[in-house]
């Protein structure tokens, strides 16, 4: 399965993408394959979904201030 | 003037921190939020106080912006030095392993409960230089999708994704710096 090997700056480039397109079948299983082996790139994956839910909040938030 | 213009009127100074946001370049926010007034003062009736007066506003106003970002596309587009600067670099080594392993934020709930995180989250969006800058706000407030963007900027995809992911990557950064960094280690 060497192919599908990504290194961390590789997955987090990937998980990114994801923010602003579909990742391709091979993307997603290289990703799910690195995040099993790495300790770092899930907590930038926590990262980032933590920043996904706070975008919606970020617009309401702005939008109420006076 | 009349009550309904003056109330208008009065928003002018939080439409224009939008759009200035939007497009970081005065006279075109300028523009916009202008002729967002006068769209409103011609069709009151259209607002018939079914929402807030401001909610109203804001969503002509995002079309204005559209309009601002299609008229000026080349030069809303246009690439500075900092978009440029690999932001990659900073955070990995030539390996592709992580310089430094990115810290564990806790729980999105308890972050979301303090509204300062909100504050640190608006200047660190505003802080985003050039083009991305308008892109991330492009996508993240206007809520527009990829396509959309390059349509109206005329650049291709891949040329989005790659000022996407450095917006992306910044605002982690400055999250990091200005925010997680400095409260007291996640429970």
């Amino acid at each position: 399965m060497k192919f599908l090997q990504r290194n961390c700056r590789q997955v987090t480039e990937l998980v990114l993408a994801g923010e602003d397109r579909r990742l391709g079948l091979f993307e997603r299983w290289s990703v799910r394959a690195h995040l099993e082996v790495c300790k770092a790139c899930p907590r930038f994956v926590r990262q980032v979904k933590l920043m996904r839910q706070a975008l919606p909040r970020w617009r309401a938030y702005r939008e109420s201030l006076d | 003037m009349s009550d309904f213009a003056e109330a208008v009127q009065a928003l002018r100074p939080q439409l224009m921190r939008f759009a200035h946001a939007q497009l970081r370049n005065d006279a075109w926010a300028e523009d916009a939020v202008s002729e967002t007034v006068l769209a409103a003062l011609a069709k009151p009736q259209a607002f018939a106080g079914q929402s807030q007066l401001k909610t109203w506003l804001v969503g002509i106003l995002k079309h204005k912006l559209i309009d601002q970002i299609r008229r000026h596309s080349r030069e809303v587009s246009a690439t500075t030095d900092e978009d440029g600067e690999d932001i990659d670099g900073l955070l990995f080594d030539e390996t592709g392993t992580w310089r430094e392993a990115p810290a564990e934020w806790g729980d999105p709930e308890a972050t979301f409960g303090q509204r300062q995180f909100f504050e640190v989250l608006e200047v660190c969006v505003e802080e985003l230089p050039g083009v991305q800058g308008r892109i991330f706000m492009m996508r993240e407030w206007l809520e527009l999708g990829t396509e959309e963007i390059c349509k109206e900027l005329k650049i291709t995809a891949t040329n989005a994704w790659v000022l996407l992911h450095r917006a992306r990557l910044r605002l982690q950064m400055c999250l990091q710096e200005r925010w997680f960094g400095h409260k007291p280690a996640a429970v």
